[in-house]
């Protein structure tokens, strides 16, 4: 059917302009990018690190004098979208990048007749999340209908929640990066509810026509409402990262930003500081990547500022903006005439959605460690900040990482294995933990190893590299590589004997006065041991015999 | 079983007897006119299709044949049907073929079934009457009629209806005006006229309709047919093109109480498609369905009836109103105790209806906007798309009540509108509910008046509207009502069938298909049969 259904959509093209779309558009899911840019694929993983978030704009001594004038309220508003098999009111699978209406039936078709039916997994996922962002769960909640036209909603109105929704009042906890001040900050959560996606729409090149992907119509989202209480760009983008960390760890969302899993708008006026009425608030879009968000927000603070300095306050307008990634900075997308009156009323084809308290109870106890729970942890447990965010920030990293302690390891230095040779090793390679062939149970071997003086830190640097790419184990490949550290003094006495007597020369030097040369020396019964001579040992024993008078 | 059921007759196919009529209203319950020997109970046609089948008496492609030959005849003038299927034949072939291989038949094989326009039939045309779905052929069977096909059903066609739903007449079709079988010149009712004129005059045994204010049990009314409304929930709505979401529900139609019921039986239960279908146990109806033979003296005893005070008030027919209060009589005489009930919030229905279903339907209707299907008028730009399309493929009635129920949920007004007629609605709840506990069913008449001329109320909305005032509660309540013939009052070539209904506590269908049952077979001098197929034989 799915062949027809795509051929009643093409022969169903409609001449339009491409820009008319962006005025007409009244949802608030949309954003350019989904315009075009759905073929490309990213190597995500990195856009979540905070160190992405690039630092503030250069500015003028003159504008940061202005700036300190003024205070910025930032809201946000998150799209996570599920990662369900299913979408949200029928069977179609959810998978993204499939070929256009390749995944579409009569009910996210919107075709006369067809109902939809609740998929239990967004209400668990909602339910989630809620938990997760510390929030008040309606135990009886519903549907409504958002009412607009556009060509990407089959229906005419998405299904979304109105006036009860799942979760409110909740909050998040998140640590600013040292490299921005660093500090603890504390944001609300106003809201979180449950609603579908719309489809895309692919525009021509020629710009005679537009085409529906309706593959996307009807997968699952859950839209998460910030108090306004962000004040910077910093903060903002903080915040977003904190909602990708959480949906990760909870397994939610894939909340990858350029596959538009998730996606924030963000709402920012400022005033004068002192003064208690919020400014007029503008909206921006097109946020595609955390930097965007901090980078698009001081873009926007500057120029409100600037705006009320000049005496122009008034050309701060009611509007939403769209961030330019190339010029970096952001555009009027459209002026808003008064509020749009989406016409909500309570979805007559879908029952109420009633939770149990056993049921919220067991989604709770099921809940995984949140990031702020294990960044708290890894505090007290004696880790820096630059180490906890690192280690927190991806939910593998911490998985990784907890094992590795789990299997009995130092925590210090499981950390800065972690964070040095496994870190530059997947950046190099382009993997992520997850791909790595080193168990954390080998690790914590291989740590301990060296601890105990089996091995030594160098043999362990090297063998770590083979693990990493072909697995193993460190016994295993100390045994076969014959790596046992050599810590019987008589056997590396031998050997200091032996290279005392080979170098007459450099003795002579040393003995009288070049005693740098004790590294020479060092260095040779090194080689002679394979390496696997202990160096306190090695150096005991080489200094008495260098300094002995004989 | 079947020694229960009706002794068998020789298929009969049309039953013509013509109803004589010689007093200005006749009463079915008054006998005096007619000579009651000449003139048995209705028989159940798919009974006696199952029946004649089984015998060998007679094949499923023989039946057809007739059927489709009377359709030929009579549908010029009726234009009952906005497609008849191709397939019809097709089908009876297979159900003999089955016989010949002696499997076994389903409930409802060989028996030919109309279906209203705006319930989808895969690869069958379904454009609930607008021109905004014209051409367009669904990719799936309605839950309902894929459950009739599973069970032997033929669908013989899709019937003309007011435009999705909206309206009284069937005049609001986009595509034909269709006459009541009783007299060519009046309105077979609405909305699922055509479906209610089809049983009427014997194009298909029975037939399905949809109930969103009336639009089964007042056509039913005007046809002088059975309507059968179940309860909210009983019937899947999946693949029902939605007019009002919480007030819809499928219904039967069929030329007698056992035949509406053996359909609504084919079509009930749990569907997971609908999350509003109820997971209620379908009782088996067939065994409320005794010959007249097994009926005891006063077969009814002890059932307690209400009769509605505020339905038979000012702006009822006077003809409408004893024939009502002559069917009150007719089931005390079955035993019944009859009392007279007041639902004090009966008048505030009808406003709250016309609220709650604009509202709906401005939501539901929005899906059509020329962009996937249907009509699309070719546009240089969006919002032109969207006028030019809904513009041209929406009848005026349509137009109407999207502007209403719009209107009605914008911002500022909803708390007006929209929710005030959610609280009046449960209200009506409450007093049906009051009303029902103290009694097993209540009465009214199905409309206040019996078929009126086509064009009389086609420019008088309003009038029209209030002539859904008897209906609209039930469906504000959710609950199961039925309407069938009592009488006849004056008017036409022979006279015009008026409907009693009957409405019943949330899914006890079975008890109104009990009451009913015994109600039709025991009406002396009764047999519901237009003057038209007379003519036509
Ligand atoms: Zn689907």
């Amino acid at each position: 059917m799915s062949t027809t259904l795509l051929r009643t959509i093409q022969l169903n093209q409609f001449s339009l302009l491409g820009t008319s779309l962006l005025r007409r558009r009244r949802s608030n899911n949309f954003s350019v990018r989904s315009c075009g840019s759905q073929t490309t694929t990213t190597h995500e993983a990195k856009q979540s690190s905070p160190t992405r978030v690039a630092p503030k704009n250069h500015k003028s001594n003159q504008l940061d004098e202005i700036l300190r004038d003024y205070e910025a309220v930032i809201g946000i508003e998150t799209h996570v979208q599920l990662s369900t098999l299913t979408k949200a009111f029928c069977s179609c699978s959810n998978n993204y990048g499939s070929y256009p209406n390749t995944s579409i039936c009569p009910v996210c078709m919107g075709l006369p007749g067809a109902l939809p039916v609740l998929n239990s997994k967004v209400v668990e996922f909602g339910v989630r999340l809620g938990l997760a962002l510390n929030c008040d769960l309606s135990l009886k909640s519903k549907f409504d209908r958002k009412q607009y036209f556009y060509p990407d909603l089959p229906k005419g109105y998405q299904i979304s929640q109105f006036d009860i929704p799942i979760a409110s009042g909740g909050y998040v906890d998140v640590d600013i990066p040292l490299e921005f001040g660093g500090g603890h900050r504390r944001f609300g959560i106003t809201r979180v509810h449950m609603e579908e996606d719309a489809g895309k729409l692919l525009h021509s090149d020629t710009g005679d026509y537009s085409q529906v992907d309706l593959n996307r119509a009807g997968v699952p989202l859950l839209e998460i409402v910030s108090e306004p209480d962000m004040r910077s760009g910093i903060e903002a983008a903080e915040y977003a990262c904190e909602m990708q960390r959480i949906a990760r760890y909870l397994g939610v969302s894939n909340g990858n930003m350029q596959e538009g899993s998730l996606r924030c708008d963000v709402n920012i006026s400022i005033r004068p500081i002192g003064q208690a009425e919020f400014g007029t608030k503008v909206e921006i879009k097109n946020l595609n990547a955390f930097s965007a968000i901090s980078r698009a927000i001081d873009f926007e603070i500057s120029r409100q500022a600037l705006l009320y300095n000049q005496g122009k306050a008034d050309q701060i307008v009611t509007e939403t903006r769209l961030w330019e990634e190339g010029a970096q900075k952001t555009v009027t997308m459209r002026k808003k005439e008064g509020l749009a009156d989406y016409r909500y009323f309570p979805e007559p084809d879908l029952p109420e959605v009633i939770l149990t308290q056993e049921y919220v109870d067991s989604i709770r106890a099921s809940l995984p460690e949140l990031p702020e729970a294990k960044r708290r942890r890894y505090e007290a447990m004696g880790l820096g900040m630059q180490d906890v965010l690192f280690l927190a920030n991806d939910v593998s990293v911490a998985e990784y990482f907890d094992a590795v302690i789990g299997k009995g390891a130092e925590v210090k230095l499981a950390a800065n294995w972690i964070m040095s040779d496994i870190a530059a090793y997947l950046k190099n390679e382009k993997l992520s933990i997850n791909d790595i062939k080193l168990t954390p149970q080998e690790l914590a071997e291989l740590i301990a190893a060296i601890k105990d003086g089996t091995i030594s830190g160098k043999i362990g640097k090297e063998i770590l590299f083979e693990l990493l790419a072909k697995g193993g184990t460190v016994k295993g490949m100390i045994k076969a590589k014959d790596l046992v550290q050599i810590t019987d003094p008589a056997e590396i006495e031998k050997m200091v004997i032996q290279v005392v007597s080979e170098n007459p020369k450099q003795l002579e030097q040393y003995r009288s006065g070049k005693t740098k040369l004790q590294g020479y020396f060092a260095g040779q019964v090194m080689k002679m041991s394979k390496g696997k001579a202990n160096p306190g040992l090695l150096n005991k024993i080489l200094l008495e015999k260098l300094n002995a008078k004989d | 079983m079947l020694s229960t059921l009706q002794p068998p007759r020789s298929l009969s196919l049309l039953p013509l007897r013509r109803f004589q009529i010689s007093k200005t209203i006749v009463s079915a319950a008054s006998s005096k006119t007619i000579d009651t020997s000449v003139i048995s109970p209705p028989q159940s046609q798919i009974l006696t299709t199952r029946r004649s089948l089984l015998s060998g008496e007679t094949t499923a492609v023989e039946i057809a044949k007739s059927y489709l030959s009377r359709i030929r005849l009579t549908e010029p003038q009726l234009k009952c049907f906005l497609h008849v299927s191709e397939n019809v034949l097709k089908d009876a072939q297979e159900i003999d073929q089955r016989i010949a291989k002696g499997e076994e038949l389903g409930p409802l094989a060989g028996v030919l079934i109309g279906v209203k326009d705006n319930i989808c039939t895969q690869g069958m045309p379904s454009t609930a009457a607008s021109r905004i779905l014209e051409h367009y052929r669904p990719p799936f069977d309605a839950t309902a009629v894929k459950k009739i096909k599973e069970l032997g059903g033929i669908v013989v066609g899709k019937t003309n209806m007011d435009e999705f739903g909206m309206g009284s007449t069937t005049e609001a079709s986009a595509f034909q005006v269709t006459a009541n079988p009783w007299d060519l010149s009046r309105v077979p009712g609405g909305s699922s006229g055509g479906s209610a004129a089809a049983v009427a005059a014997r194009q298909c045994m029975v037939s399905l309709g949809s109930d969103t204010g009336g639009s089964v049990r007042q056509p039913a009314s005007f046809c002088g047919v059975v309507g059968l409304k179940p309860t909210y929930g009983r019937v899947s709505r999946f693949g029902l093109m939605a007019y009002a979401s919480s007030l819809d529900v499928i219904g039967c139609f069929g030329s007698t109480v056992a035949d509406a019921g053996m359909l609504l039986h084919a079509i009930s239960g749990y569907d997971r498609f609908d999350s509003t279908s109820s997971k209620q146990d379908v009782p088996e109806f067939q065994s409320q369905f005794l010959s007249v033979d097994h009926f005891e003296s006063k077969p009814l005893n002890g059932v307690k009836v209400g009769i509605i005070r505020e339905t038979l008030e000012d702006g009822v027919d006077s003809g409408v109103r004893s024939a009502t209060q002559e069917a009150a009589s007719h089931l005390e005489a079955l035993g019944c105790i009859l009392t007279e009930v007041s639902l004090p919030s009966f008048s505030l229905g009808l406003p709250a209806y016309y609220v709650i279903a604009s509202s709906e339907s401005s939501s539901n209707l929005s899906r059509y906007d020329g962009v996937r299907y249907g009509n699309q008028v070719m546009a240089e730009e969006l919002n032109k798309l969207y006028e030019c399309s809904r513009g041209e493929g929406f009848g005026g009635e349509v137009k109407m009540r999207i502007l209403m129920g719009t209107y009605a949920l914008s911002a500022g007004y909803y708390d007006a509108y929209y929710k005030r007629a959610q609280q009046v609605r449960t209200l009506i709840r409450k007093d049906f509910k009051a009303a029902l506990e103290q009694n097993d069913i209540l009465i009214s008449p199905a409309a206040p008046s019996a078929a009126y001329k086509i064009g009389e109320k086609k420019d008088d909305p309003l009038a029209m509207y209030a002539g859904d005032i008897m209906t609209v509660n039930v469906n504000l309540a959710g609950l199961p009502a039925m309407v069938l013939p009592c009488g006849l009052v004056e008017g036409g070539p022979s006279g015009l069938p008026v409907g009693l209904q009957m409405i019943g506590a949330a899914f006890d269908e079975e008890k109104l298909l009990k009451v009913g049952h015994i109600f039709e077979q025991t009406l002396k001098g009764s047999s519901f049969v237009p003057p038209l197929l007379a003519n036509v034989a």
